[in-house]
C-alpha cells in the first residue's frame, strides 16, 4: 500500500510540480498583487485596498464592469439558444451528417484572434459588406457604424463571440440528444403527447444537466474573454467596450501598473467562484 | 414518423443552411479579401461579394515583407514543444489519479479539474511577473512553460475518463502473471488508450496554437512572435490596416490547424464530447 502511495506522487509529480509553480503559484500571486503598487519592473509596497478603492473611483472601471456583465449574459444566452436549436436541426439521420458536424465545429477550432480580424474588416465603418449589402436593397439608408458607436461595438463584439461559441453548445448538447433513448419518445407519441410536449417533457429534462455543464463553462470564458475584444476594439471607441480583461491588460501591459492590473482581473473571481458551486450543486441534485 | 418535402424543407433544410451561412461567412470573407487588389477593396461601386479582378500580391506581400514563416515556425515550436510536455505529465497523473488510488488521488484530481475552470485573464499579470523574474521574457519558452498550465488539465482530465473506460481486469491478470505496474502501464495501458492519447494531443496542440493573451503579454520583439500576434500587431501600423495580407495571413494561419482537425475530426468531437460528460 505505501508503494502505491509513492508511485502515485511520483507519476502525478510533474503535472503537479508544473500547476504549483505557473498555475497554483501566480493564482496567490495574483491576490497579492491586486494590494500592491507593482509597476513593470520594480517590486511593489503593500497599499491595502488602495488600487481597489480608486477602481471605484474610476468611470471607466464602471463601464467595463457594464459591458462585462451584458456582453457575458447576452452572448451566453444567444450561444445556448442557437447552440440547442441547431444541435435539434442536426439531431437526425441524414447523409452528410459527419460532413455537417465537422464545418459546424469550425469557428470554434480556427484561431480567435484570426476569424476575429474578419470580423473587424466586416466591421470597417466604410467598406463593410454588411452595409453594402443593407443600402444596396435599400433596407437602411447609411452606412451602419459598428465600431465608432458605444452601442453598436458592443453588439458587433456580442455577434462575435455568440458566432465563435455556438459550436461549442451544438456539438456538446448534439452529443447528449443522441443519448435519449429514442422509445421514449415513441412511448410518448403512442400516449398522444404532441411534439412540443415530447420536447418539454423528454427533451429538456434530460438535456438540462448536460446544459448546465456546458453554460457553467462558456459563462467562465466569456467572462474572462480577451482577444476578441482587443483584436476587434482594443476596448474602443474611447473606452466604451472595456471588458475586465482588456482592461487589465492595458493598465498591466502597455501601461506597466501590474498592480492595478490585478486588482482588475480579480474581479473576475467571484464570478468564478459562483460558476463553479452553482455546477457542482447542480449536478449532486442531479445524482 | 413520416414528413412531407415542405415539412422537412421548413424543419430541416432551411434553418440548417441559415446556420452553415451564418458560420461559414466569415471563413468565405478571409478568402474572399485575401485574393483581392487594394484598389478592389476600396472600391465601392463594386459588388464585395464577388472578385473582379483576383490577385496574389497580398501573399506576396505577407511572404516578403514580413517574416510570416518565421512566426508560423515560431508557433508550431511552442506547439509541439507544449503539447508533448502536457501530453507526458498528463498520462502518467490521469493513470495514477484513475487506477492507483493513492492517499490523495480524489483531491488531487478534483484540484487538476479546477485548474482547468481559471480563465488565462486571471493569471497573465502575475505570470508576467514570474516569467520577468525567470528572464524568460520575449523568450519563446515563457509560452512553452506556461501553455501547459491549461494543457495539462483539460488532457488529464480527458485521459481520466478514457482510462476509466479500459477494463480493470486486463491489467490485474498482467500482474499476476508478474508483469510490474510500470511494465503494464506501458504495455497495456499506453497501447490501449492510444485512440485517447490521439485526442488529447490534437486538442492540446490547437489550444497551443490558437492561444492570444500570454503570446500578446509575454513577447514583444518582431522575430519572436506567434502568428496570431505577429499578425494583429505588424499589420496594423497606426491608422493603416494591410486588410488584404492580413486576411490572407489569417486563412494560412488557419490552415495547419483546419488540417489536423479535419483529419482528426472524430477523434477531437469525441474528445469534447468526452471531456463534457466526466
Amino acid at each position: 500500500m505505501e508503494n502505491r502511495n509513492f508511485l502515485g506522487f511520483l507519476l502525478v509529480f510533474p503535472a503537479e510540480a508544473i500547476l504549483l509553480i505557473f498555475l497554483a503559484y501566480p493564482f496567490v500571486l495574483g491576490l497579492w498583487l491586486g494590494f500592491t503598487d507593482t509597476v513593470i519592473g520594480r517590486k511593489g509596497e503593500f497599499i491595502g485596498f488602495a488600487n481597489y478603492a480608486s477602481l471605484l473611483q474610476d468611470s471607466t472601471f464602471w463601464l467595463a464592469t457594464y459591458n462585462t456583465f451584458l456582453y457575458t449574459i447576452v452572448a451566453v444566452f444567444f450561444k445556448a439558444l442557437l447552440g440547442f436549436m441547431l444541435a435539434i436541426v442536426l439531431n437526425r439521420d441524414f447523409k452528410a451528417k459527419g460532413l455537417m458536424r465537422a464545418i459546424i465545429l469550425l469557428p470554434w477550432i480556427i484561431p480567435t484572434a484570426l476569424s476575429a480580424i474578419a470580423f473587424w474588416w466586416l466591421y470597417d465603418s466604410t467598406f463593410s459588406a454588411i452595409s453594402w449589402t443593407l443600402m444596396k436593397t435599400s433596407l437602411m439608408s447609411h452606412r451602419i457604424d459598428f465600431l465608432g458607436d458605444p452601442t453598436n461595438a458592443r453588439l458587433s463584439l456580442i455577434v462575435a463571440n455568440v458566432w465563435r461559441g455556438i459550436p461549442f453548445f451544438t456539438i456538446g448538447l448534439l452529443a447528449g440528444l443522441q443519448t435519449i433513448d429514442p422509445t421514449l419518445y415513441e412511448a410518448a407519441a403512442i400516449d398522444g403527447a404532441g411534439s412540443w410536449k415530447r420536447f418539454r417533457r423528454i427533451t429538456l429534462p434530460l438535456i438540462l444537466p448536460l446544459m448546465a455543464v456546458i453554460t457553467t463553462f462558456s459563462t467562465i470564458w466569456t467572462f474572462g474573454d480577451f482577444q476578441l475584444v482587443w483584436v476587434i476594439t482594443k476596448g474602443g471607441p474611447a473606452n466604451a467596450t472595456h471588458l475586465f480583461g482588456t482592461l487589465s491588460f492595458q493598465r498591466a501591459i502597455p501601461g506597466g501598473h501590474f498592480g492595478e492590473g490585478a486588482a482588475i482581473s480579480n474581479f473576475i473571481l467571484p464570478i468564478l467562484v459562483i460558476c463553479v458551486l452553482a455546477t457542482f450543486k447542480f449536478l449532486r441534485r442531479e445524482d | 414518423m413520416h414528413e412531407s418535402f415542405w415539412q422537412k424543407l421548413l424543419k430541416f433544410y432551411l434553418p440548417l443552411a441559415l446556420f452553415i451561412i451564418f458560420l461559414l461567412f466569415p471563413f468565405y470573407w478571409m478568402f474572399n479579401t485575401s485574393l483581392k487588389p487594394m484598389k478592389e477593396l476600396y472600391n465601392l461601386k463594386l459588388n464585395p461579394f464577388y472578385i473582379h479582378s483576383p490577385t496574389l500580391a497580398n501573399i506576396k506581400t505577407l511572404f516578403f515583407d514580413t517574416i510570416f514563416f518565421r512566426w508560423m515556425y515560431n508557433t508550431f515550436f511552442v506547439a509541439i514543444l507544449s503539447t508533448v510536455i502536457s501530453l507526458g505529465a498528463s498520462l502518467l497523473a490521469a493513470y495514477a489519479i484513475q487506477r492507483l488510488k493513492f492517499k490523495t488521488s480524489g483531491p488531487t484530481g478534483l484540484a487538476i479539474f479546477f485548474g482547468y475552470l481559471i480563465p488565462p485573464t486571471i493569471l497573465f499579470i502575475p505570470l508576467a511577473t514570474i516569467i520577468f523574474d525567470l528572464r524568460l521574457w520575449d523568450s519563446l519558452w515563457s509560452l512553452v512553460l506556461t501553455y501547459p498550465t491549461f494543457l495539462i488539465p483539460f488532457c488529464t482530465w480527458l485521459l481520466m475518463g478514457y482510462f476509466k473506460s479500459i477494463p480493470k481486469e486486463m491489467e490485474e491478470c498482467a500482474m499476476i502473471d508478474g508483469a510490474s505496474r510500470l511494465r503494464v502501464f506501458w504495455r497495456i495501458v499506453i497501447p490501449l488508450s492510444l485512440p485517447g492519447i490521439f485526442s488529447a494531443g490534437i486538442f492540446a496542440f490547437t489550444l497551443s496554437w490558437n492561444e492570444f493573451l500570454y503570446a500578446l503579454a509575454f513577447i514583444s520583439s518582431t522575430e519572436s512572435k506567434t502568428v496570431p500576434i505577429g499578425l494583429v500587431t505588424e499589420l496594423v501600423r497606426g491608422d493603416v490596416y494591410h486588410w488584404g495580407p492580413l486576411m490572407t495571413g489569417a486563412l494560412l494561419a488557419s490552415v495547419p490547424v483546419a488540417l489536423v482537425y479535419s483529419f482528426f475530426v472524430e477523434h477531437y468531437v469525441a474528445g469534447l464530447t468526452g471531456a463534457l460528460k466526466e
